[in-house]
C-alpha cells in the first residue's frame, strides 16, 4: 500500500480527464439514441462525395456525414419516411446503375429518447442490485461502500474515455456501449470481491493485525490471479477488437477498457478506500 | 487424498458421455450418422443472417380501451398470416407496450427488399366471404380452394362489426360469434339463403381461414360458427376475423435492412477473432500453469462443446453481440481455473502434498468463485430482462449478448469446477 499516493494520482488524472472531456466535447450519440438514418451502399463507379451531397441537398434531407472505403459508402442523415427513401433509391440508381445496398436503418428521435431512459434505468437497477449483494455478502458497510465506489470509478472513467474516443476517433454511444457499461459494473465488482474475500479471510486468521498490513498481504497475494484472470479476457477482447470487424469493434474496446479498469480498481481503488474507511473508524 | 475414488470414476464417465453427446449434436454438416434424430441447426439473428426489421407505432386513439387487447392480438395475427403467406416461416412478429404507446415489431430474416416488405405489411387486411360454387364432379379432383369458393357474396371486412368467443348454451363448447353491421346483416341474410346447406368460406388476404356449412338462414346479423373448437382455436379464429374488422392504423417509426453479405463477413471475422483469442488463452494457460493449464484447456474444449450444443437445443438466436458474449465467456471460463490453480500453488508453497493442495485449492477458491460469478449473473439477468419488463430494454441485441453471457457463466461453473476437478483427481492418482 506504499503505492497509494501513486494510485490516487492516476485515478485523479483519469477522472479529471473524463470530466474535462465530457464537458468540453460531450458525446457522440449513435442513431440508437438520437434518431436518424444510417445507410451503407456500394457504388462501383466510385463517384465523388460531392455528387452524393448534391442528391441529398436536392431532396432536402439533412446530411450528417459520408465516409468512404473502397467502393463502399457509409452515409448518415436525418430520419426519413419510406417515400423519401424510394426517391433516394431512384436518384442513386441514376448516379450508378450497379448501386447496391448493404444496410439501411432509420429511426425516429422519439424512439431514441425512450431507449435512453430505459438504459439509464437498467444501470441504476444494476448498481442497486450489486450494492445490496455486496452489503449482504460482507455484512460490513465499509466493504460495500468501497466496492461500490470503485465500481462507479470504473464506470465513470469508461464513459469519460468514450467521450475522448468519440472526439478523436469517432466512437459513438449506442445500445451496445450501454451493455458494455453494465458488464463493466459486474466485472469491477467481480475483481473487488476476490481481493476483499482474501482480506476477510486474513482478518479471521489474525484479527489483531493492522488493516494496512492485512490489505498489503491480501493485495500482493491476489494480484497475480487478478491480473491473470483479466489477461485471458483481454486476449479474447483484443483479438476481437483487432480482427472482429467494424460492427463490434467499439463494443469490444469498451468491454476491454472496462475489464482493465475493473482489475486496476480492485487493488488500486477498492482496497485503499477500505483502508481509509477502516482507519477513520479506529481513530 | 481423493475422498472417494469410485465416485471420481463415475464422474469421469459422466463427463465422457456428455462430451460424446455434445460431439454428436455438433457433428459438422456433411458427416452423416446412423441416427434418426437430427440436432437442430444454429439459429442466426437478423444481424447475422441479413433481413429486414420494422417497428411501427400503433395508433390506438380510435379504439375503445376495453377492446384494445383483442385488437392488438388481431393486428398481430393478421400480420403474421400475411408474413407467412410471403413464405417466411422464420419471421418474428411481436407487439410491445411502452408506457401508453404501443409498438409492433416485425423481423423478417432473409428478406432483401425493404420496399416490398413495407408494402406487404402496410396494406389493410382484406376479409372476404365467398360461397361454394357447384363444380361438376370430374373437376373437383383438380380444383383449388379458390376454384371451389369462387362465388362472391359482396361481404367484406368492413361489414363485420366484431367477432368474439362464447360458450354454446347447448353443448357448452366454445364457438365463434360474428356480428354484422346493418348492411352486412342484409348481405349475410341473402348469402345464407343462397348457400343454405352449402359452405361459405372466409378469406383473409386470399387465404381461407374457415369454411363453415350454412345450417339456417340468418337474418339478425349474428352468426355463430360452431364445431371442433377448443378455447384456443376459437380465440385464434376470432382474432383473425377481427383482423379484417378492426384495422388499427400503424405508422412506421424504425426500419432496418441488413444485407446478408455483411452478416457473413461478420461471422467469419468473429470466428477468426475467437480462434486467435482462444489460441492465446490456451497458450497462456499452459505457459503459466503447465500440466494444470493443459487440463484447464481440456475443460475449455468441453465448455465449448456444451455451449454450442445448448445454443442449438434451447435454441439461442445468435446475434453479433451474442458472438461477443460467447467469446468473452471463453475468457471468463478459465477464470475459475486460475483462481483454483493460484490457490493450489499457495498450498504447495506451504508444503502441502500435491493431492492435498489440489483439494484445498478447489475448496477454498469456491467461495470467491461463487461470489464473483453471482455479480455477473445479476447483471446478465438485468440485461436479459427475462420477464420482459417494459421499463427495461428489450432490444434483441442486448438480450442476445446477455443470454450467451449468462449461459457462459453457468456452463463455465460446471466445466471449470466439476470437470477439471475430476480430471485432476485422475491425474493426481497417477502421480
Amino acid at each position: 500500500m506504499k503505492l497509494r499516493p501513486l494510485f490516487l494520482a492516476i485515478s485523479l488524472i483519469f477522472i479529471s480527464a473524463s470530466i474535462f472531456s465530457i464537458f468540453r466535447w460531450g458525446f457522440r450519440p449513435s442513431i440508437d439514441f438520437a434518431g436518424g438514418s444510417i445507410w451503407e451502399i456500394s457504388l462501383p463507379s466510385q463517384p465523388h462525395s460531392d455528387q452524393i451531397t448534391q442528391i441529398f441537398t436536392s431532396q432536402d434531407i439533412s446530411l450528417l456525414s459520408i465516409s468512404t472505403g473502397a467502393d463502399n459508402y457509409l452515409i448518415k442523415f436525418q430520419d426519413i419516411s419510406q417515400p423519401q427513401k424510394n426517391a433516394l433509391d431512384v436518384a442513386f440508381r441514376q448516379l450508378d446503375a450497379d448501386f447496391g445496398q448493404l444496410r439501411f436503418e432509420t429511426l425516429s428521435p422519439s424512439l431514441g429518447k425512450e431507449l435512453l431512459k430505459k438504459t439509464i434505468f437498467s444501470i441504476i437497477l444494476s448498481s442497486l442490485a450489486l450494492f445490496l449483494f455486496i452489503g449482504r455478502r460482507f455484512k460490513d458497510r465499509a466493504f460495500g461502500i468501497s466496492a461500490v465506489l470503485a465500481m462507479f470509478h470504473d464506470t465513470f472513467i469508461l464513459i469519460g474515455s468514450f467521450s475522448l474516443l468519440g472526439h478523436f476517433f469517432g466512437a459513438e454511444l449506442d445500445t451496445l456501449f450501454v451493455t458494455a457499461v453494465l458488464t463493466t459494473l459486474s466485472a469491477s465488482v467481480h475483481d473487488t470481491v476476490v481481493t476483499f474475500d482474501r482480506i476477510r479471510e486474513l482478518r479471521f486468521k489474525n484479527f489483531k493485525t493492522e488493516w494496512v498490513s492485512l490489505a498489503n498481504q491480501a493485495v500482493s497475494e491476489t494480484l497475480v490471479r487478478s491480473v491473470n484472470n483479466s489477461m485471458t479476457i483481454i486476449f479474447m477482447l483484443l483479438s476481437l477488437a483487432i480482427l472482429g470487424g467494424d460492427t463490434t469493434r467499439w463494443f469490444a474496446i469498451a468491454l476491454l477498457v472496462g475489464a482493465v479498469l475493473g482489475t486496476y480498481s480492485s487493488f488500486a481503488v477498492a482496497a485503499p478506500l477500505l483502508l481509509f474507511l477502516k482507519k477513520r473508524k479506529q481513530n | 487424498m481423493n475422498p472417494n475414488p469410485a465416485k471420481t470414476k463415475k464422474n469421469i464417465l459422466i463427463i465422457l458421455l456428455l462430451t460424446l453427446l455434445c460431439l454428436i449434436i455438433n457433428i459438422p454438416t456433411g458427416v452423416t450418422l446412423p441416427l434418426s434424430y437430427l440436432p437442430p441447426p444454429l439459429k442466426y439473428g437478423l444481424d447475422l443472417a441479413g433481413g429486414v426489421s420494422l417497428t411501427y407505432q400503433i395508433n390506438t386513439d380510435d379504439i375503445d380501451p376495453s377492446s384494445l387487447p383483442s385488437a392488438l392480438e388481431a393486428l398481430k395475427s393478421n400480420i403474421e398470416k400475411r408474413v407467412n403467406l410471403f413464405g417466411l416461416s422464420e419471421a418474428n412478429v411481436q407487439t410491445s407496450s411502452q408506457a401508453d404507446s404501443y409498438r409492433l415489431i416485425i423481423e423478417l430474416p432473409g428478406v432483401d427488399d425493404l420496399g416490398q416488405a413495407i408494402g406487404l405489411i402496410g396494406q389493410t387486411a382484406q376479409l372476404n366471404f365467398k360461397g361454394e360454387s357447384s363444380l361438376p364432379p370430374e373437376a373437383t379432383a383438380t380444383a383449388t380452394f379458390a376454384d371451389v369458393f369462387s362465388v362472391d357474396t359482396d361481404i367484406s371486412g368492413s361489414h363485420l362489426l366484431r367477432s368474439s368467443v362464447q360458450v354454446s348454451p347447448n353443448t357448452s363448447q366454445p364457438e365463434v360469434l360474428l356480428e354484422f353491421n346493418p348492411e352486412g346483416t342484409l348481405l349475410f341474410e341473402k348469402a345464407t339463403q343462397q348457400f343454405l346447406n352449402q359452405r361459405i368460406a372466409i378469406f383473409l388476404d386470399d387465404f381461407p381461414i374457415t369454411f363453415p356449412v350454412v345450417q339456417s338462414v340468418i337474418s339478425d346479423g349474428r352468426a355463430v360458427i360452431s364445431g371442433d373448437f377448443d378455447s384456443k382455436s376459437a380465440k385464434s379464429l376470432s382474432a383473425q376475423l377481427n383482423a379484417g374488422a378492426l384495422p388499427l392504423s400503424i405508422d412506421l417509426i424504425q426500419q432496418q435492412h441488413l444485407g446478408a453479405t455483411l452478416g457473413q463477413q461478420a461471422i467469419s471475422k468473429g470466428i477468426r477473432a475467437g480462434l486467435v483469442g482462444l489460441f492465446l488463452v490456451c497458450l497462456f494457460m499452459v505457459g503459466n500453469y503447465g500440466k494444470l493449464g493443459l487440463i484447464a484447456n481440456l475443460g475449455l474444449v468441453v465448455y465449448g462443446l456444451i455451449t454450442l450444443s445448448l445454443y442449438r437445443l434451447i435454441p439461442v438466436t445468435l446475434t453479433f453481440p451474442g458472438v461477443v458474449g460467447f467469446i468473452l465467456s471463453v475468457g471468463m471460463a478459465v477464470d475459475s481455473n486460475i483462481l483454483i490453480f493460484e490457490r493450489m500453488r499457495e498450498e504447495l508453497r506451504n508444503g502441502k502434498e500435491w493431492g492435498v493442495a489440489m483439494e484445498l485449492g478447489f475448496g477454498r477458491a469456491w467461495d470467491s468463485i461463487k461470489d464473483a460469478n453471482t455479480c455477473t449473473i445479476i447483471t446478465a439477468l438485468i440485461l436479459f430482462n427475462p420477464f420482459a419488463w417494459t421499463f427495461l430494454s428489450s432490444s434483441g441485441l442486448v438480450r442476445g449478448f446477455a443470454i450467451t453471457l449468462l449461459l457462459g457463466i453457468l456452463i463455465s461453473l460446471f466445466t471449470g469446477v466439476f470437470v477439471t476437478r475430476n480430471l485432476l483427481r485422475v491425474l493426481a492418482k497417477q502421480k
